[in-house]
């Protein structure tokens, strides 16, 4: 899918290189002559702006670590100095704390998006496991991120998230110690927490290359999620692909800036302007906006048999992500678009639904009328992935599809494929 | 442009109605919740929800007003100081644009009406001596013992970023809650901290009869971190602090509790948030430019895909 490197080297010293390490070929084959389906929609766009997003953080965060101070009596204020007293401090601080949610905004369309068009199914199930690293990781780094400003809900979030740990038998006090660095949140955790800010988000960058790598093997899902056939069905990424993520990327951009000049703090809880203070809890601690769902699905569990509530919850939350590693094989059709599987397709937008309501029930405080809410949501998320996703690609009924990509771009009398020659093989039930 | 005026501040007839009809329908919940309540452990504190004001400063256009941060530094500097610290600021900042603005002269005279301790001297000890525009502000008190103490057990606390620390939310409902969230996303709604400030400033009033007040302890009906108890007593009254007179005597704004609550809330907005002004203008050019540029690629992307659709 890769395609055979067509890169002639220009000049004499290029020559030389590309003899020597041919990367000049393998950025041609990857980002210029890389065949592309020539129907991906704007949703395919998130795949470019999730990498500019990565880079983003990174360069800012990096001069951001050139300016504080991860000692918890002076964290706080370093914050306030950068804000202050560094030339675009605050410009640089408030594109790092908003780049966040929007990094999360876009990883969970481009997640949903792959869940829309199978682009988790056969061959590509590497590339999808790849992602929920990724999405992993993320996880892991926006939250050691959002403690380092040792504001009150860094503090108190820290605690709680940290605590769950203690909750896996046997060795997690254990890990708990390990995390804390002592016997409580307090300085030990906030050095070591910077630390591993600092050094996961370059684990990520290694993911994401293999994610490409992996992408470039299978070749990218379009939104019919037939195969490529033939060089009808695709155009060159570079001036196709390339044009439209640019034209995307900017899209984004003016959203992620609207929220970095006007409303830099929206996002964000007021609580974390009040200094990291141990001996008050605040009365509502919450996850930023992109852990909510995964907070209520934590909340929700009960006590069930020998396993107590808190191990349950644990459990629970990991499992909602476990979930969608699961999916390739988890989702029997061989279907890959719900553009053509009219029973996935509702079930689809359920689920979008119910992470939302999820998240809503995670922002609220506790009420016995919101526990039983959130119970039903989570149930509901399992049972999505548990018993809908099997049953349905053994009842369902696929919609015609056409014989190929260009074919449902172009209309039936555009395609020299013969009618119905490859349509019959992917179709089920 | 249509892009920014749809978020501009002012008020339509739609959204008026919907406020008024969030209004009613909040009322209903509450008489309904209030009468549950009652009947359990007799008036319980509801807290006051602080009125949305205007400010200068709202919007994507916002700017400080430099005369009322003037008013809102005296204020500060003669009634908030005694008790609140405002470590992150530096007297030098008074004189930084999108600020109070005061000229070089009048920052050196007004970091000059502090005491500061430098040190230590050649002989080893510490010494007090009159602010300079580097130093940041004194603390009024020495640590947090003798704040607490000097305070009836309770700490001021800082004022460097108040105004972005407090908060409130009108609506626990759904989905007025998150009607609420959105709304406020989409026209730019950031001023709960100041509007939060003002309010709790006049909200000191008699306690509602049954409402247990111990000596030390005030009561004011926005603070619903105490429960309506308050250890600071009400700090401002009509006429404590001198404004700037016209050419006619008379103070340019009244000398009243509403308007000093106002100003000062003012000012401790700029002190949480000194690059607002600049941000605004710049987040007005990187509009224009990404706006520009999505114009431009949304062109070529056009001309370039024609080929692929023809």
């Amino acid at each position: 899918m890769s395609g055979q490197s067509t890169y002639v080297p220009k000049n004499a010293l290029a020559k030389w290189f590309e003899a020597r390490l041919p990367i000049g070929g393998l950025m041609h084959s990857s980002f210029i002559a890389y065949p592309t389906p020539r129907n991906l929609n704007y949703m395919w766009t998130f795949g470019g702006i999730l990498s500019f997003m990565l880079g983003a953080q990174i360069l800012t965060g990096i001069v951001l670590a050139m300016h504080y101070t991860p000692e918890s009596s002076l964290a706080f204020n370093s914050v306030e100095h950068i804000m202050r007293d560094v030339n675009g401090g605050w410009l640089l601080r408030y594109l790092h704390l908003n780049g966040a949610s929007l990094f999360f905004a876009a990883a969970y369309i481009h997640t949903a998006r792959g869940l829309y068009y199978g682009s988790y199914k056969s061959p590509r199930e590497v590339l999808w496991l790849l992602g929920i690293i990724i999405l992993l990781l993320m996880m892991a780094t926006a939250f050691m991120g959002y403690v380092l400003p040792w504001g009150q809900m860094s503090f108190w979030g820290a605690t709680v998230i940290t605590n769950l740990f203690s909750a896996i038998p046997i060795v997690g006090d254990t890990i708990v110690t390990y995390l804390w660095g002592g016997y409580a949140v307090g300085n030990p955790t906030l050095n070591r927490f910077y630390s591993l800010h600092y050094l996961l988000p370059f684990v990520i960058a290694g993911v994401v290359a293999l994610h490409v790598w992996a992408l470039h093997v299978a070749g990218q899902n379009n939104p019919t999620g037939i195969d490529v056939k033939s060089s009808k069905d695709t155009v060159p990424f570079t001036p196709y692909a390339t044009v439209k993520d640019a034209l995307g990327l900017v899209v984004f951009l003016l959203v992620y800036c609207w929220f970095v000049f006007y409303e830099p703090n929206i996002l964000g809880d007021a609580d974390n302007y009040i200094q990291a203070n141990p001996l008050k809890t605040p009365p509502h601690i919450v996850p930023e906006w992109y852990f909510l769902p995964f907070y209520a699905i934590l909340r929700s569990m009960p006590d069930i048999f020998f396993i107590p509530a808190k191990l349950a919850g644990v459990m629970a939350m990991f499992g909602a992500i476990l979930m969608l590693a699961l999916v390739p094989w988890l989702d029997t059709s061989r279907v890959r678009s719900a553009r053509f599987r009219p029973l996935y397709r509702p079930f689809f937008w359920v689920l979008i639904l119910v992470c939302i309501g999820l998240g809503y029930i995670g922002a609220k405080e506790v009420t016995p009328g919101r526990i039983v809410v959130g119970q039903i949501l989570t149930a509901y998320y399992y049972v999505h992935f548990l018993v809908i996703l099997p049953l349905l690609g053994l009842i369902e009924t696929p919609n015609d599809m056409p014989n190929s990509i260009s074919e449902s771009v172009l209309g039936g009398n555009a395609t020299a494929v013969p009618a119905g020659a490859h349509a019959a093989p992917e179709r089920k039930g | 442009m249509t892009f920014f005026l749809g978020c501009a501040g002012t008020e339509t007839g739609t959204m008026k109605r919907v406020r008024l009809l969030l209004a009613a329908a909040m009322a209903f919940c509450c008489a309904t919740g209030f009468a549950a309540r009652a009947q359990e452990e007799g008036p319980a504190f509801v807290p006051k929800i602080p009125d949305r004001q205007s400010w200068s400063f709202a919007g994507p256009f916002g700017v400080y007003d430099t005369a009322q941060l003037q008013r809102g530094y005296k204020i500060y500097r003669e009634v908030c100081a005694n008790c609140h610290s405002m470590e992150d600021m530096h007297f030098r900042n008074l004189a930084d644009p999108g600020g109070p603005e005061f000229t070089e002269g009048q920052v050196k005279a007004l970091a000059a009406e502090f005491k500061v301790t430098d040190g230590p001297d050649d002989n080893g000890k510490m010494f007090k001596r009159p602010g300079r525009p580097a130093d940041p502000f004194p603390r009024p008190f020495p640590n947090e013992q003798t704040a607490k103490l000097a305070n009836g057990g309770a700490v001021p606390p800082d004022m460097s970023v108040l105004a972005k620390a407090r908060s409130y939310e009108p609506y626990d409902w759904f989905p007025a809650d998150i009607g609420y969230a959105l709304w406020s996303m989409l026209t730019q709604y950031q001023t709960q901290g100041p509007d939060y400030i003002s309010a709790l400033l006049q909200g000191f009033k008699k306690p509602p009869p049954g409402f247990k007040i111990e000596p030390g302890q005030n009561y004011n009906e926005v603070f619903a971190a105490g429960n309506g108890i308050i250890a600071m007593p009400p700090p401002l009254q009509d006429g404590v602090v001198q404004y700037p007179k016209g050419p006619d005597g008379k103070p340019v704004v009244p000398e009243t509790v509403e308007q000093y609550s106002k100003d000062v809330a003012a000012f401790l907005m700029w002190v949480a948030e000194p690059k607002l002004d600049y941000r605004k203008q710049l987040g007005l050019e990187v509009m224009i430019y990404l706006l520009a540029a999505a114009g431009l690629m949304y062109f070529v992307k056009k001309k370039v895909w024609a080929k692929v659709h023809a």
